[in-house]
């Protein structure tokens, strides 16, 4: 399968899926470290891609949604942002209800 | 000396017209040789920004340096905001990440 598909199959699967380097339990830069910690807050369950250990991913998920940095948060396969709108998402409140409705609607279906 | 740096600052001036725009080398909290240029924090306020989502807003920093961002930058922390934002935080930002060792 193209890399490109393989992502657009990963973001529209998973209501939450974040794209970081390394792992929720072992996070290999501090920003995909905060970014998921946010997520962890949203007491729901999501899907990540460690993109150090996918090196494919790692070159092509820039250009997947136009967006240079990782790590990348996707809900309901629409990118959300990086770990800067990840954690002003959080701090508002947003977060958690956008992760929440994606979550438990998928669940529903 | 610092031409990342300058060049970007040069280069957000000319595509958002900031209010305030502050850009800080933060490379030397990471893994990387002295005087590297790699790891920055930009605080921008613009009215530009004013009635977009802040993916938007990081679009249009993003587009502005597609450049820097493909070559020499490695992490670029960002806060986007508007001239009210800005004055009803009272010009606070929070502080970036420090680096886990993952490597580029």
């Amino acid at each position: 399968m193209d890399v490109l598909d393989r992502i657009r199959e990963q973001v529209e699967s998973n209501p939450v899926v974040i794209y970081m380097k390394g792992t929720p339990q072992m996070p290999m830069c501090g920003f995909s470290s905060r970014a998921v910690e946010a997520l962890k807050s949203c007491e729901r369950e999501f899907a990540y891609v460690n993109v150090i250990a996918d090196p494919e991913i790692f070159e092509n998920l820039p250009r997947f949604a136009d967006w240079p940095t990782f790590p990348q948060l996707y809900i309901n396969g629409e990118l959300v942002g990086g770990c800067d709108i990840t954690l002003e998402m959080a701090e508002s409140g947003e977060l958690q209800k956008a992760v929440q409705a994606a979550v438990d609607s998928a669940d529903k279906a | 000396m610092a031409q990342v740096q300058e060049s970007i600052e040069k280069k957000l001036h000319a595509a958002l017209a900031p209010a305030f725009l502050s850009v800080e080398n933060e490379s030397h909290n990471h893994n990387v040789p002295a005087g590297s240029e790699s790891h920055f924090k930009v605080v921008i306020v613009s009215d530009q920004f004013e009635g977009k989502q802040l993916l938007a807003r990081h679009r249009l920093v993003n587009a502005a340096l597609k450049e820097e961002l493909q070559g020499t930058i490695h992490a670029l922390a960002l806060h986007t905001l508007t001239p009210s934002e800005w004055a009803a935080r009272g010009g606070e930002t929070n502080a970036s990440p420090p680096c886990l060792g993952g490597g580029k």
